[in-house]
């Protein structure tokens, strides 16, 4: 085992020469290949990256260059990485399923000469972007297959290149060593570009220091050792992977896994058990439907197996693994559990060996991560973005929640804007925006503090939550935060809600526009004896509204257990007589809430749910499926909703 | 494509007339192979394509004519012959072990390059395990070059049909053939499928040189792969030809659209 304090080389290179003088015999990566998982020790990987780096500074490549890589998960391609840090040049890993525009516009911004790709399929990019960026001079592949009859001047098989590095090291043992020698913290290791929902991506520039301390970091946090195993399956752009797995992986010095293809991840991950893995929520999220699903299709005996024993693992799971205290027949029971159910699930799902697993990214559905928790997997949310070589918050054991993503780690320093704007700053604060001073400028104040873009607000326990986008986020008359998007998921919880748009900012009070789920309200419906003819009717029954108010009561209480969301309980509400509808302009394509619209359309509707009228009447312009126009009117009934009381937000 | 190699005949079939009763499935048709290329059989429904490819294979034995294959000339052929002299085969149905795994089945496709007996595979020790061993490396390099890893232990019968396609290809070429039959490997696919088919079908040519004959419904597919085509309509040869001589030939059009009898 590598004690983390005595690796403390500058940058991943000079880290890589000091633990090949001890570690040179131990399993670095592995990679299935032919069906057989094959092994490179660390002298392996060091010997292929001290070749390709003599073979790439033959063919010019120099101080400062970039090298653009795309590809899976693979140890050629990371071993590339160190080959380009070695010769203190800069790896700019691409999305390998981006098409060849999306590409092209990262080699150009920047500035590569040289490309690795993969396969036949990316080097086909990679030629398609050099028609547009005549400066790419060579590409290099790892995998020969259908390559033969390329322009061997331009298109080389890594091999190749490694074989003449050889022969410079022969020559020259220290070609590549005195190279590295000159390399220092503060120097550029990686150029990440951000996929950017907006505009054009943005190249984050991380220094050695950034992610050397952030991952030693990091690896304190949750006690990462050598002895980890970690399969490395997510883009190798994307700044997790460069973390989790090179980053943290070097640090530690734990074995790390790339799987044979992308189709076959699931696989491997059983083959490999991980003790460290990270997915992001909609992984965590499929596999669990799968499991549910195949559940239902087994026998009476299994299914009832697994529903008696999922109840007691929600009861006692979780507490378990927090650990509070549990009678010593719910242990005996989740034991049982545990031999018959979790432990054949778990292992089956190639998670039993894990001793920590993150999700981060995106909201998690409580139920997801409370199954995963009560299965006594310790699931965790962090929440970071390249910007801050990942990590802004974690959660610490034993204080795990599924609706905040935890505390900021040692040496980060989080902070929460006027305008509920969460800013931190923290050893692994990006160095800038390649070629982007603006930008640069816009996100990072001078005195390293970095604004997410994001808002949210640490809760009574001490916990950042985040809760919307910041420029979507208003505020109430009070001065007390209007999140629309956090109060609209909530309440997109209940299976009877389909959509909502609710009304606060500059408000006294929120109010919501309700979008009924015709199937889960129409089976209610049918099973309580409910009749209706059209959708406009079922929404307008006083026992649908009656339904609708419990569901945003119940959002109120829990709100109310809040001190900074109490204001923005929902006082009055009303459910629309028509579906919101692309077609109608009123939902993006992707099924997203356009308010503009929304507020000029129904400008009455929103009127009356602030001016206390009891009921409005409503006349909007449809358009029908086959294209013809038609008018929908209605009078729209307006319902006051219980507000939870002072007192329950004192008592919590 | 490989047309600069495709000159050396690799196999001629000769004035081939088979009938079942009297259904005339084939009359009088001669065309030849050439090392190397991609040699398409083409026509409407019933026109004896598939027959054309059963008696190249040995399945069917024709009245007339002969079939020279490498050099040789034979009057009949039977199909373990035909798997010896190097011509594997793929089928318009699926033809696979639904119950064995994808690496079973490509491992079948080894069949003819073992040497042991079967005691001693059956008993799978010694030298019958080292041969095992080294069959699975190569099977293993078909599954890498098709492409479906993630299947190998899947039994064949799960698979959705363009994967079942794709599985009995790769134990087509585990049989390493010379010539390669493939009879309407496309049928039923989705244009994702056709796509990844051609692409493997034209790297298998490419890469190990095979001699592929295959027929096609899917004009599109068949002028963008084939070096040569040729055309059957009622049993007989109506047209041969590259793909652009073929498209434009007035029998060819006739045959596929209908002629008006007026």
């Amino acid at each position: 085992m590598v004690d983390s304090s005595e690796s403390q080389g500058q940058t991943f290179p000079q880290l890589l020469l000091q633990r090949l003088n001890h570690d040179a015999e131990r399993p670095a990566m592995r990679e299935k290949a032919y069906g057989i998982w094959q092994t490179w020790t660390l002298g392996q990987i060091g010997e292929e990256v001290f070749a390709f780096a003599a073979g790439l500074s033959n063919l010019g490549f120099t101080r400062n260059d970039t090298l653009v890589i795309i590809g899976d998960n693979r140890p050629r391609l990371y071993g590339a990485m160190l080959a380009a840090q070695s010769l203190g040049g800069v790896p700019v890993p691409a999305y390998q399923d981006s098409v060849a525009q999306e590409i092209q516009y990262v080699v150009d911004h920047a500035e590569a000469r040289f490309i690795v790709a993969e396969n036949q399929e990316q080097v086909d990019k990679a030629l398609e972007i050099r028609e547009q960026c005549p400066r790419v001079e060579r590409i290099f592949y790892c995998d020969p297959k259908g390559l033969r009859k390329y322009d061997p001047q331009i298109v080389m098989d890594i091999q190749t290149v490694m074989a003449s590095g050889r022969e410079i090291l022969e020559a020259n043992a220290e070609a590549v060593v005195s190279e590295i020698q000159k390399g220092a913290g503060s120097d550029t290791a990686i150029i990440l570009y951000t996929s950017g929902t907006t505009g054009r991506p943005k190249g984050v520039v991380l220094s050695y220091e950034n992610l050397l301390v952030t991952a030693r970091n990091a690896n304190a946090f949750d006690q990462i050792t050598a002895d980890e195993e970690v399969l490395a399956y997510l883009p190798m752009a994307w700044v997790g992977d460069n973390a989790f797995s090179f980053a943290m992986g070097l640090v530690a010095g734990f074995c790390v896994s790339c799987p044979e293809s992308a189709d076959t991840v699931a696989q491997d991950l059983r083959e490999i058990g991980p003790t460290f893995y990270f997915a992001p929520p909609r992984v965590f999220e499929s596999v669990l439907t799968s499991v549910i699903i195949r559940m239902k299709d087994a026998g009476r005996l299994k299914r009832s197996l697994f529903d008696h024993f999922m109840k007691v693992a929600k009861k006692t799971g979780a507490a378990l693994m927090d650990g509070q205290p549990v009678s010593t027949w719910d242990r005996f029971h989740y034991g049982l559990g545990e031999l018959m159910i979790y432990g054949p699930l778990k292992n089956t799902l190639g998670l039993s060996r894990v001793r920590v697993a993150y999700t981060a990214g995106e909201a998690i559905g409580p139920e997801i991560f409370e199954f995963y928790r009560s299965l006594g997997i310790n699931l965790k949310q962090l929440y970071g973005q390249t910007e801050a070589t990942v990590f802004i918050t974690m959660q610490p054991d034993g204080l795990v929640r599924s609706e905040s993503v935890g505390t900021p780690p040692p040496g980060v320093e989080v902070r929460i804007e006027d305008n509920g704007e969460v800013v931190y700053r923290s050893p692994g604060v990006f160095k800038e925006y390649f070629k982007n001073p603006e930008a640069t400028a816009e996100t990072k104040t001078p005195d390293n503090w970095v604004h997410t873009g994001d808002a949210g607000y640490f809760d009574d326990e001490g916990h950042l939550r985040i809760i919307d986008r910041a420029k979507d986020v208003g505020k109430l008359t009070d001065d007390s935060m209007f999140a629309p998007k956090f109060l609209e998921n909530k309440l997109k919880f209940f299976p009877e809600i389909k959509e909502v748009v609710t009304f606060g900012d500059q408000r006294d009070f929120v109010t919501a526009f309700i979008n009924i789920d015709l199937d889960a309200v129409g089976n209610w419906a049918e099973r309580n004896n409910v009749a209706y003819a059209s959708y406009q009717e079922l929404a307008a029954h006083a026992k649908v509204y009656t339904l609708i108010q419990d569901c945003i009561e119940q959002v109120n209480q829990s709100l109310a257990q809040d001190s900074h969301l109490s204001s923005s309980q929902i006082r009055r509400f009303l459910i629309l007589h028509k579906e919101l509808d692309p077609d109608d302009g009123e939902l993006t394509r992707t099924r997203k809430v356009r308010r503009r619209i929304i507020n000029e359309r129904y400008g009455d509707l929103i009127d009356a749910l602030f001016d206390g009228r009891e009921n409005c009447f409503v006349s909007t312009e449809v358009m029908f499926e086959d294209g013809r126009q038609g008018r929908i009117e209605a009078d729209l009934e307006i319902r006051e909703a219980a507000v939870s009381s002072e007192r329950v937000r004192a008592a919590a | 494509m490989s047309s600069e190699q495709a000159t050396e005949t690799l196999l001629q079939v000769d004035a081939i007339s088979l009938s079942f009763g009297g259904v005339h499935a084939l009359v009088d048709v001669s065309f030849d192979i050439r090392k190397g290329e991609v040699r398409s059989i083409i026509g409407p429904n019933g026109a004896g394509k598939s027959s054309m490819l059963n008696v190249i294979n040995g399945f069917y034995h024709p009245q007339k004519g002969t079939i020279t294959y490498q050099g040789q000339a034979r009057k009949q052929m039977r199909p373990h012959d035909a798997a010896a002299g190097g011509i594997a085969r793929t089928f318009q149905n699926i033809a696979l072990f639904k119950g064995m795994s994808t690496l079973d089945n490509i491992m079948t496709g080894r069949n003819t390059h073992m040497s042991k007996s079967l005691f001693w595979q059956a008993l799978r020790i010694g030298p019958a395990q080292r041969e095992e061993i080294e069959h699975r490396e190569f099977v293993e390099h078909v599954i890498d070059f098709l492409e479906i890893q993630s299947i190998r232990k899947t039994p064949v019968g799960r698979l959705p049909y363009g994967l079942q396609k794709r599985v009995e290809l790769g134990r087509a070429l585990a049989a390493e053939p010379t010539l390669l039959l493939l009879d309407e490997p496309m049928a039923g696919m989705n244009l994702e499928e056709k796509e990844d088919m051609s692409r493997f079908i034209l790297e298998t040519n490419d890469e190990f040189g095979t001699t592929i004959a295959l027929i096609e419904h899917d004009m599109g597919v068949v002028m963008d792969i084939s070096d040569r085509v040729v055309v059957l309509d009622y049993g007989r040869k109506i047209a041969e030809g590259t793909p652009l001589e073929v498209r434009a030939n007035q029998n060819v059009i006739d045959a596929y659209l209908g002629v008006s009898h007026d």
